[in-house]
């Protein structure tokens, strides 16, 4: 719980589990991730420094690299808000109110995360591609989507669908409707009652769905190759970058770029952690009310 | 809304009905129901026995076999580590909590291409494990060991993170009366406890097992695909894609999609029912 | 060309994308040229020293864009529009393939010399220092013990001049050669889905005891990861692999861009150009600007060329098609 918690008097013992078995717990938790990812990251950086800190930061100065970035920053900055925006629309949609199909409906939402990166951007291709009926149109009026940033924008988008919803989602039914019906009942307005009643509740798991959306389309891959085209300088985010860096034996550099998305990605981690702790007195007063 | 004995929405004094509801058609249906409709029209116009046919023969059958097991397996790991790493996180207080904390997502951040790659030259025979694992004569990189661990390794973070949130909401009130009444702790974590986490838990399950089912950015790197032994269900596609043949490519597709939605269905529904059971929405 | 901002978003979204996108000299012709994996060292260098060439003629600086990816995925993107006017690809059957869905007449190869091909490559073995298996030619990969590591003919272009290349050994040894590829691949425990990653898999993870290789790959993984590793072994049969070039018509938007694109492929086939494709490991035609080691390091050797197998067409569905032998050799054990 929260780091300002009141020291914890005696009878807290009834909610705890042993010693011994809290130890081997995190010990398990430890190791677990050692292995699984601490180990991995170890390798990405050990292989990005092979040559010393100079070296890797030279490898990520290059035209290429850059605009690699500042497109990857830019297809981030436009496919987190709209999910962030679906998200908490489905959430409210789907905890607010009762209706037919809701599984059906969560079912969908899910769906991206099943369907394998290569088919989503097959299926952004089969949609949009030019030989599609939408797609042909489209490139006759000047407006492309596959192998341009729309289509980036889209297979982002796709991928990382489900992210913010499904954090919300789980959150906002444990809180049920009692408070914002409460507030309704008291003459809070709609938009009121969400900013005052919902939001603050459902802040940090909006937070962490947008972070792990943040990171996830940063490092999207599989559905952005089939849909980018993979000009250097103008259709290759980072991902597709290290892949290009590595197939050319480059893999200093590519090591560097995938160790600098990573640090991009710890970054936004980081900030979520401040933001923790800034707030940890507000967070406790509405975690127990 | 209709006059039907069980209406398509109940009426709420909830606000925000039109509003949420209309967001979460469009972008549902421009995002995805689009593209999946743009693939099954393809599938359609390949006509179902033909799709049929794909599915059927034994290197598909194999591979489709091979995906989903692995990622039952991988889901399922997830799953046990998942919660158990989620209470940790949020009950435990220990150094270098923050960091172990900020490292669960961190299989989101990685391409994936590139952590195939970290996690091969880890489990490789030459590797830092994979050199451990041959002494005692295992063999993991190539080997649907290798694939095993990368799908653990794409899904470890959905688990935990769905079921974090719901462990910081439950109320400590509530194990303190469970204490009081004169329950074990054990009973208290089996009867009070899961049951809380169940939903959540099943969600990042889902998540998890549907995100390891279509992988492939990691899973090429380490998995050796030798045909009918470690080849995955979208690499077949892929190949099917190398020969220009989107017709055998959406078949596979949909055949993974119909698969995966079955199973995120059944997985919801019982969400939902044993929700209701339980009282709530 | 893909980033025309004005019509793609709204203002602050174009201007985000315009101040993003690289300044090029006004009226300026593009070029966007979509090639496969191992080429893009050597276009590095084309494309500099052709800009060079093209302003010193008395034109504005092009902006030359690439494109690099698996030859069969690349030119399926351009099937679907990505809007290339160069394609280079591996394998010719790609380029028929764009032909086919009329973005090019159907007789592009017969445009340029030498098949359209200004640079051509052949398959060699990469063994282990010192050739511990003592492995000398084709035959040797079946015995027992070895382990050939080679991506999968399905998914790579540069797969399929290695499998056909072991069958040219074995009908040219009286052997039946469907019977000693089937064996060969039971030799393969691992196969990567591209060429990079067969030689990651020798080269860095240690596995296998030869590494089927495109020769100019070898050169390059030797360059780069080691030659006090690696030693290059040049079997008695190979193929001849000729990767193709060809403008795609249906992508040329103005005469000065087919001016440009012309020049662009010309220049492959000029002294200059030939000499930076010896430079980059690949066998060229005209050596007379080459750097003499560049050419020396090519040994001759008994090259069979795709005609003899009757050509991309008869050998792409009978090989590695749906159900063709490539399939046969998995599912019929």
């Amino acid at each position: 719980m929260s780091d300002t918690a009141l020291p914890r008097p005696a009878f807290r013992v009834a909610t705890d589990e042993a010693p011994l078995l809290r130890i081997v717990l995190i010990a398990i938790a430890v190791a677990g991730l050692a292995v699984l990812v601490f180990a991995p990251l170890a390798v990405v950086f050990a292989e990005a420094l092979k040559h010393g800190w100079s070296a890797a930061i030279q490898s990520l100065g290059n035209r290429d690299a850059r605009s690699a970035i500042q497109l990857t920053l830019l297809i981030t900055a436009i496919a987190v808000p709209a999910n962030a925006a679906f998200g908490i629309a489905s959430a409210w949609f789907i905890t607010k109110f009762d209706f037919r199909g809701k599984a059906f409906l969560i079912t969908l939402i899910d769906l991206p995360f099943s369907v394998s990166p290569v088919v989503a951007g097959l299926c952004i291709v089969l949609l949009f591609g030019a030989n599609s009926a939408i797609g042909g149109w489209l490139v006759a009026n000047g407006w492309p989507i596959v192998f341009a940033i729309p289509g980036i924008v889209l297979a982002t988008i796709f991928v990382t669908f489900p992210f913010v919803a499904r954090e919300l989602i789980p959150v906002m039914i444990e809180q049920g409707r009692a408070e914002e019906e409460a507030a309704l009942t008291l003459g809070a307005s709609g938009w009121r009652t969400f900013r005052t009643v919902t939001l603050p509740n459902i802040r940090w798991a909006l937070l962490y769905g947008t972070l792990l959306c943040t990171a996830r389309a940063m490092g999207e891959f599989g559905a952005v190759a089939v849909v980018s085209g993979k000009i250097r300088g103008q259709t290759a985010t980072m991902p597709i970058t290290i892949e290009m860096l590595y197939n050319e034996y480059l893999s200093v550099a590519a090591f560097s770029m995938a160790a600098l998305l990573t640090a991009l990605a710890l970054v936004t981690l980081l900030l979520k952690t401040i933001l923790e702790l800034r707030h940890a007195d507000q967070l406790a007063a509405t975690r127990r009310h | 809304m209709t006059m039907t004995a069980r209406p398509l929405v109940h009426k709420t004094a909830m606000p925000g009905l039109g509003l949420s509801a209309g967001i979460t058609i469009a972008m549902l249906s421009i995002v995805v129901l689009l593209p999946i409709g743009a693939l099954l029209l393809k599938g359609a116009s390949f006509g179902l026995t033909n799709v049929l046919e794909v599915v059927g023969r034994e290197r598909v059958m194999a591979s489709l076999y091979l995906s989903f097991k692995l990622s039952l397996l991988a889901a399922l790991f997830n799953l046990v580590f998942g919660v158990l790493l989620a209470w940790v996180l949020v009950r435990y207080r220990f150094p270098g909590k923050r960091i172990l904390d900020a490292a669960v997502d961190l299989p989101f951040a990685l391409p994936t291409a590139v952590a195939g790659i970290a996690l091969t030259a880890l489990y490789a025979p030459n590797g830092a494990f994979g050199s451990l694992a041959q002494q005692v004569g295992l063999k993991i990189a190539y080997t649907q060991a290798g694939i095993f661990i990368a799908l653990v390794f794409v899904g470890l973070p959905f688990v935990t993170r769905t079921v974090q949130p719901v462990i910081e909401e439950i109320e400590q009130e509530v194990e303190e009366a469970s204490a009081t009444l004169g329950a074990s702790r054990l009973h208290t974590l089996r009867h009070v406890i899961l049951p809380m986490l169940a939903p959540a838990a099943l969600t990042g399950f889902a998540l998890s097992l549907a995100r390891a089912v279509g992988e492939y950015g990691s899973v090429i790197f380490i998995a050796g695909n030798i045909p009918l032994r470690t080849e995955i269900a979208p690499l077949l596609i892929v190949i099917q894609l190398e020969e220009f043949n989107y017709d055998a490519a959406a078949a596979i597709g949909i055949a993974m999609l119909v698969i995966s939605f079955a199973m995120l269905l059944a997985i919801n529904l019982i969400q939902i029912v044993s929700r209701r059971k339980m009282g709530h929405v | 060309m893909f980033l025309t901002p004005s019509s793609r978003f709204g203002v602050p979204l174009s201007a985000l994308v315009l101040a993003l996108a690289v300044s090029a000299p006004v009226q300026a012709e593009t070029l966007l040229n979509v090639s496969y994996d191992p080429t893009r060292e050597l276009y590095r260098e084309v494309n500099e020293a052709f800009a060079e060439a093209w302003t010193a003629a008395g034109n504005e600086a092009p902006t030359i864009e690439t494109s690099h990816g698996g030859s069969g995925a690349q030119a399926r993107s351009v099937i679907d529009g990505l809007n290339a006017q160069v394609v280079t690809l591996a394998l010719a059957s790609d380029i028929d393939r764009i032909a086919e869905a009329g973005k090019l007449p159907v007789d592009w190869q017969s445009k340029l010399p030498h098949n359209s091909s200004p640079y051509t490559s052949t398959i060699v073995f990469l063994v282990r220092e010192g050739n511990p298996k003592g492995i000398q030619d084709w035959g040797d990969l079946v015995k027992d013990g070895v382990e050939v590591i080679t991506p999968n003919p399905k998914t790579s272009g540069g797969a399929r001049w290695n499998y056909l290349a072991a069958w040219a050994w074995a009908e040219t040894n009286g052997q039946d050669p469907q019977a000693f590829v089937a064996d060969l691949y039971t030799h393969v425990p691992v196969l990567d889905t591209g060429a990079r990653g067969s030689t990651t898999t020798f080269a860095q993870r240690g596995i296998g005891d030869v590494l089927l290789a495109w020769e100019n790959e070898a050169y390059l993984a030797l360059k780069e990861i080691g030659e006090d590793q690696f030693d290059i072994v040049v079997p008695s049969v190979s193929v001849l692999a000729e990767p193709p070039v060809a403008i795609v018509e249906g992508n040329i938007a103005s005469d000065a861009q087919r001016e440009l694109a012309t020049a662009y492929l010309d220049f492959l086939y000029s002294p200059e150009g030939q000499a930076l494709a010896f430079k980059h490991f690949y066998r060229a035609w005209d050596d007379s600007a080459a750097a003499p080691e560049d050419v020396a390091r090519f040994p001759k050797l008994d090259l069979v060329s795709i005609e003899d197998f009757g050509g991309w067409k008869k050998v792409q569905p009978e090989h590695f098609g749906d159900g063709g032998i490539f399939d046969q050799i998995y599912t019929a054990k």
